[in-house]
């Protein structure tokens, strides 16, 4: 399927006019799959870490979400060992009228807001809930190990 | 449906859009709609999404500026803004677009990207709660704005949809599980839990397809409950084939109950959970066999005779489940088999019409006769598995009685539809059978009706392991 004129849009002012603290690079061969990093936001367990993500568009995109996972290993309700991510707009909350740059913001802001009421990572999940600060401890460890 | 909306129409002044859409996110529960919208119009609107919050900020992110119309829209409900410089839809980013919509909300999206939207929702999603495409906009869309601009295909499938988000929702409707069927079937009595204590509800559509209102577990399993059927299913499923097994394969430790099979060496067994020692074949214990080791010659004994006791007790009520297993097998089976049996009437049918007088329709009371067994089968297999479960009672005697005369009464039309054909019995063999027919017809009916009555007058005692 060729490149709809919104995916051109959208990389253009990617590359042009970037969002801080976030990269999105697509691949040469593929312009559909982007190589993404993140920066751990200030005042949380993840600051001054790098995640590395991708991110694919479907031939459906915009009207179907765009598919994301982390690739750096991470200590966090919401995103599993397979580094999935549980986020509504990724999900049903999807709407055609957001973007690869709305949605890398809503990932941002979720590293700081973790939410143990919605967990993917059960086991995490239980950690954050009885003990905030122990899981939080382990959270900043694993920054510390692997988002370096 | 259509009286449930009209109903909401007329007592609100509402159009049928918004009242569909009212009734939708009430689950079609009209009087629970008709009071919360008494109480508070507005905020029913807001959530069922007809209105937007008031003074709820629209969180547009376009690509590129600005966002305003070029040409106006066909049909939109909002103020349509001024002629301006010229649009981009924000989401396909054409900065061409034939026409722009917007529902009340007033988000633009060109009608290209609308008509992909509604034909995903609908036909991927299934969906037929639809919002705006906007982030964030709880706005639903309209009935008339898909029917306009999603194109007809979609629109009807969109009304299915929202038929079956009817039928779903509505307690006494069900849609017939037949493949290819699209009968509804409406039955208020067992539109409540409760009801199936004390009733099957086993109903037919207008196609003839025979079903049970109240359960999936099978097609007609009267006389017995669902909730008993469903339990009886389980246990075969758990149970049947390991229970033969063990049965014939394996024997119970004398002391600790533990069932240990065999599978070679000498008759000299120690329990490997209690070390009991005993022997395989008189299940006594080892010690008394003194140096006769590798032989048992000795007779009941009365050690031997007390140890086969206990084992025979817990072997009875593996042996009482398998008893009405197989019966209830056995008739599962038959009804199996009567495909083979239609084919095999139908030809003797034929060979009637030839070698006799018989016209068509006289021979039809073969085919009665096989429709007649095979629904008796089904209720036959049902009735075994409710014996299974019934406490002994006199009640069971009686049922047991009218399970008795209903069997007997079909293995006897069984046989004469069994029966060879010769030209000079035929008119014997057709009055024996037409009067079979009739008679089976009976016993089923009062084998049903009289367990149903049984549930009425809670007739019926459980044994423990199906009581609430």
């Amino acid at each position: 399927m060729a490149l709809s004129k919104r995916i051109i849009k959208e990389t253009e002012r990617l590359i042009a006019d970037p969002v801080p603290g976030i990269q999105a690079v697509p691949h040469e061969d593929n312009l559909r799959y982007f190589d993404v990093k993140i920066d751990g936001p200030a005042g949380c367990p993840f600051e001054g870490g790098k995640f590395s993500l991708e991110l694919f568009l479907p031939d459906e995109y915009p009207m179907s979400p765009p598919k994301v996972r982390f690739l750096t290993k991470i200590y966090h309700p919401n995103i599993d060992k397979l580094g999935r991510i549980c986020l509504d707009i990724l999900k049903d909350k999807w709407s055609p009228a957001l973007q690869i740059r709305t949605v890398l913001l809503s990932i941002q802001a979720l590293l700081s807001a973790p939410n143990p009421d919605d967990p993917l990572a059960t086991d995490v999940a239980k950690h954050y809930k009885e003990d905030e600060r122990d899981a939080q401890r382990v959270s900043k460890e694993w920054t510390e190990k692997y988002a370096k | 449906m259509r009286a449930d909306v009209e109903h909401v129409v007329s007592i609100f002044g509402l159009d049928q859009d918004s009242a569909r859409m009212l009734l939708r996110d009430y689950n079609w529960n009209s009087e629970r709609l008709i009071e919360k919208y008494m109480d508070n119009p507005t905020e029913v609107q807001i959530k069922a999404g007809l209105q937007n919050p008031k003074g709820a900020p629209s969180s547009v992110t376009p690509i590129a500026q600005p966002t305003t119309t070029r040409r106006s829209t066909r049909k939109s409900t909002a103020p349509i803004s001024p002629v301006a410089t010229k649009f981009v839809c924000p989401i396909c980013c054409d900065d061409e677009p034939p026409a722009t919509l917007s529902l009340q909300c007033g988000h633009q999206f060109c009608s290209n990207c609308w008509a992909q939207y509604l034909e995903g929702k609908v036909r991927e999603e299934g969906e037929c709660t639809i919002r705006c495409m906007e982030n964030g906009c709880s706005l639903l869309v309209p009935d008339s704005f898909i029917k306009q601009h999603g194109g007809t295909p979609v629109y009807d499938r969109f009304e299915e949809l929202v038929m079956r988000h009817y039928v779903a929702h509505i307690a006494h409707l069900k849609f017939c599980p037949a493949p290819g069927c699209t009968d509804t079937v409406s039955c208020r009595a067992a539109a409540t839990k409760s009801a199936l204590e004390t009733m099957v509800p086993a109903v037919t559509c207008s196609q003839g397809h025979t079903f049970c209102f109240g359960c999936n577990v099978d097609s007609d399993h009267r006389p017995v409950l669902c909730r008993i059927a469903r339990f009886w299913l389980k246990k075969c499923q758990d149970d049947s084939e390991t229970a033969n097994w063990i049965k014939t394969n394996t024997k119970e430790c004398t002391k600790c109950q533990s069932t240990i099979e065999k599978n070679g060496g000498c008759n000299h067994m120690t329990c490997k959970k209690c070390k009991h020692e005993f022997c395989w074949v008189c299940m006594g214990p080892w010690v008394d066999h003194g140096t006769q080791w590798y032989s048992c010659n000795r007779y009941d004994d009365k050690a031997a005779i007390d140890a086969r006791d206990a084992q025979s007790k817990s072997r009875i009520s593996l042996e009482r489940y398998l008893h009405y297993y197989n019966r209830w097998a056995n008739h599962e089976q038959s009804a199996r088999l009567s495909a083979d049996l239609f084919a095999k009437t139908e030809k003797k049918m034929e060979e009637m019409q030839l070698t006799t007088e018989l016209t068509w329709i006289e021979v039809q009371f073969a085919k009665k006769a096989v429709e007649e067994v095979l629904r008796c089968r089904t209720t036959l297999k049902w009735t075994y598995a409710m014996a299974y479960y019934l406490e002994k009672s006199n009640a069971k005697e009686l049922f047991e009685d009218n399970q008795r005369d209903l069997e007997k009464a079909v293995e006897d039309l069984s046989e004469l539809l069994e029966s060879p054909i010769e030209p000079e019995t035929i008119p014997d063999l057709r009055s024996k059978m037409t009067n079979k027919t009739v008679y089976v017809q009976k016993r089923n009916e009062i084998m049903l009706e009289d367990t149903a009555n049984g549930f009425k007058e809670g007739r019926w005692t459980w044994n423990e392991t199906v009581t609430l």
